[in-house]
């Protein structure tokens, strides 16, 4: 995520989406890179604001998915 | 009598169904009724504010219903609208407003620090002071406006930093919207899912179908938009039946294989328009909606109102072949030009260019760019006539269909947003003023790139940080490329033609 917006600091926030720190292409980026770097394929259905706005969303969809915690 | 301003078009409508639902957005809903009554105090207020009549009014707000509203009340007074960016950083705004010179600006309560910052000698209506018991002025200086008067002015992107706004009369509105409501069959019964925003031009159509026709504007959440799944809910929820929205959107829903799960059995025509639609992903739309949905493919830049050309998708469609942007608008012509300014063959490639009453009047208080790019037809050698220089290069093909290839300067298209590379530079260069660079585009990866001269490296972050204070967030460079030297021409210029060609490896 530092990579697509380096210049947040993703760790303090609980809200990434109210807080405007991401938008769609930001979204369809960040899915594509998890994707590539757990060799996962997250499902349409799943990008929903709840796996979204923060980091221990994204941990939980993660998990869900089958990479080990 | 024929109808000369949008204002008698709403009127007529209000009184055809007062109490239907007119607009619907995240907090709020407006009966046509309730929608005249707002726009009526907007327009009483600005009449306090301004003895002006077709002069513009800044409308800064967000995409609510308050800003349909406060276009309403601008138009009720005789003036015309020009709506900011919400999102835009204070010294983008300020230029604008600089260059725009508005009578008045209409904002609210959060917004309004902005506007201090600015600094600006121009008064200010607060919608959130706006008192509901107030008197209506029944003046309504629309009356003495006359069809060929400006209705909105819209800023796009210009090449030397400062945006172009572009200035567009009643009667190129009127002409559009009855066409289009034609030639989709729109009545009241249309319930519009709106996703563009008000500064983009194919607003223009959601909007003023609804003001046209009675139609249901819904301006849908923008979060939606950020998480698919719900904007496909969102439709269901309002039995959403006509969408017009950038390709960018329907790619995304498609790349992610949605409507095999998430069904949308209301919507029944689709439209779409601002940058190229990929033809493999419109495919994906037409195998998964039902059989009898209208797709459009509409072409057109902010400077020609909207739609000048376009294409409804047929039993001819091939996903491997480019969708065509089609034939032209009733009551539009087009002419392909070469670089001789003589009308291309079939199958030559040329400048697409555009007359008819679409034409923008011009660029607001800029006489040296409107003359630049509204020309006198060349093929016309008996009386003055003004055609649109789109600066789109396009070939006909032998259905009479136009085909479009690209642009002949350094404009690009992301996500419908119109994009002069020169902005983009012209501001990075103001901020930087120590480095050298070029911005360029890499069409395959629809990234912009910045190509920088300079002793040391500088870290991606401090150029998003420093670039987000003056440029919107969809003109900042993702990728950010140093080089000891850049190749330059001899006359010392930047050899852009080969960065280019670098970058998109041609």
């Amino acid at each position: 995520m530092t990579e697509i917006r380096p210049e947040f600091d993703f760790s303090e926030s609980s809200n990434f989406i109210e807080e405007g720190m991401l938008d769609s292409f930001d979204i369809v980026s960040l899915v594509a890179s998890l994707d590539e770097e757990f060799g996962i394929s997250i499902d349409g259905t799943e990008i929903l604001p709840e796996n979204f706005s923060s980091v221990d969303g994204i941990i939980q969809l993660l998990i869900k998915n089958g990479v080990a915690e | 009598m024929r109808k000369i301003n949008l204002i008698e078009y709403f009127e007529n409508t209000v009184s055809s169904f007062p109490d239907k639902l007119a607009l619907v957005d995240n907090t709020s809903q407006l009966s046509f009724g309730e929608l005249k009554l707002k726009a009526q105090l907007i327009a009483t207020k600005i009449s306090e504010t301004t003895e002006a009549i077709n002069s513009p009014v800044a409308i800064y707000l967000p995409k609510t219903n308050d800003a349909i509203a406060s276009f309403l009340g601008t138009l009720y007074s005789g003036n015309c609208y020009t709506p900011l960016d919400p999102k835009n950083p204070v010294p983008r705004i300020q230029a604008i407003l600089n260059a725009s010179k508005p009578s008045c600006i209409i904002t609210n309560n959060a917004f309004l620090p902005n506007l201090e910052k600015c600094n600006l000698d121009i008064d200010i209506i607060n919608l959130d002071k706006l008192n509901p018991g107030e008197d209506i002025d029944e003046s309504y200086k629309y009356k003495n406006c006359i069809d060929t008067d400006p209705a909105y002015i819209l800023h796009t992107s210009g090449s030397t930093g400062v945006p172009k706004g572009v200035v567009i009369s009643h009667l190129s509105i009127i002409d559009y919207i009855n066409w289009v409501a034609e030639t989709f069959d729109i009545t009241e019964k249309e319930k519009i899912g709106n996703q563009t925003p008000f500064i983009f031009d194919m607003s223009t159509l959601d909007i003023y179908l609804m003001i046209f026709k009675g139609a249901t504007l819904y301006i849908i959440p923008e979060q939606k938009f950020i998480f698919p799944a719900t904007l496909l809910d969102y439709i269901n929820e309002n039995k959403i039946n006509f969408i017009f929205w950038v390709p960018a959107v329907l790619v995304n829903i498609a790349n992610l294989r949605l409507l095999d799960t998430n069904k949308i059995p209301t919507v029944k025509k689709v439209l779409f328009g601002g940058e190229v639609m990929p033809p493999k992903h419109l495919g994906y739309w037409i195998k998964s909606l039902e059989k009898n949905i209208v797709y459009g493919n509409m072409y057109g830049p902010t400077e020609i109102t909207g739609t000048c050309v376009y294409h409804i998708v047929d039993d001819s469609f091939d996903e491997n072949e480019s969708l065509p942007i089609g034939i032209p608008c009733r009551n539009t012509d087009v002419l392909v030009l070469n670089e001789k300014d003589e009308l291309c063959k079939v199958g030559e490639k040329g400048e697409l260019c555009v007359r008819g009453s679409s034409l923008a009047l011009g660029y607001w208080n800029n006489f040296e760019k409107t003359n630049n790019v509204f020309v006198q037809n060349p093929l016309n050698k008996s009386v003055p006539e003004r055609i649109y220089r789109t600066g789109d290069i396009v070939f006909l093909n032998e259905k009479g269909e136009y085909i479009y290839i690209g642009r002949k300067d350094f404009q690009i298209k992301l996500s419908g947003y119109r994009i002069d590379l020169g902005e983009i530079e012209h501001y990075i260069l103001s901020v930087f003023d120590t480095i050298n660079a070029g911005v360029f585009f890499d069409r395959a990866k629809e990234q912009i790139v910045l190509i920088y001269e300079s002793e040391e490296e500088i870290p991606v972050k401090d150029f998003r940080l420093k670039l987000s204070e003056v440029l919107s967030k969809h003109m900042i460079p993702t990728r950010y490329v140093k080089m000891d030297v850049l190749p330059k021409s001899t006359t010392g210029k930047i050899d852009r033609a080969l960065l280019n060609k670098q970058i998109n490896n041609i």
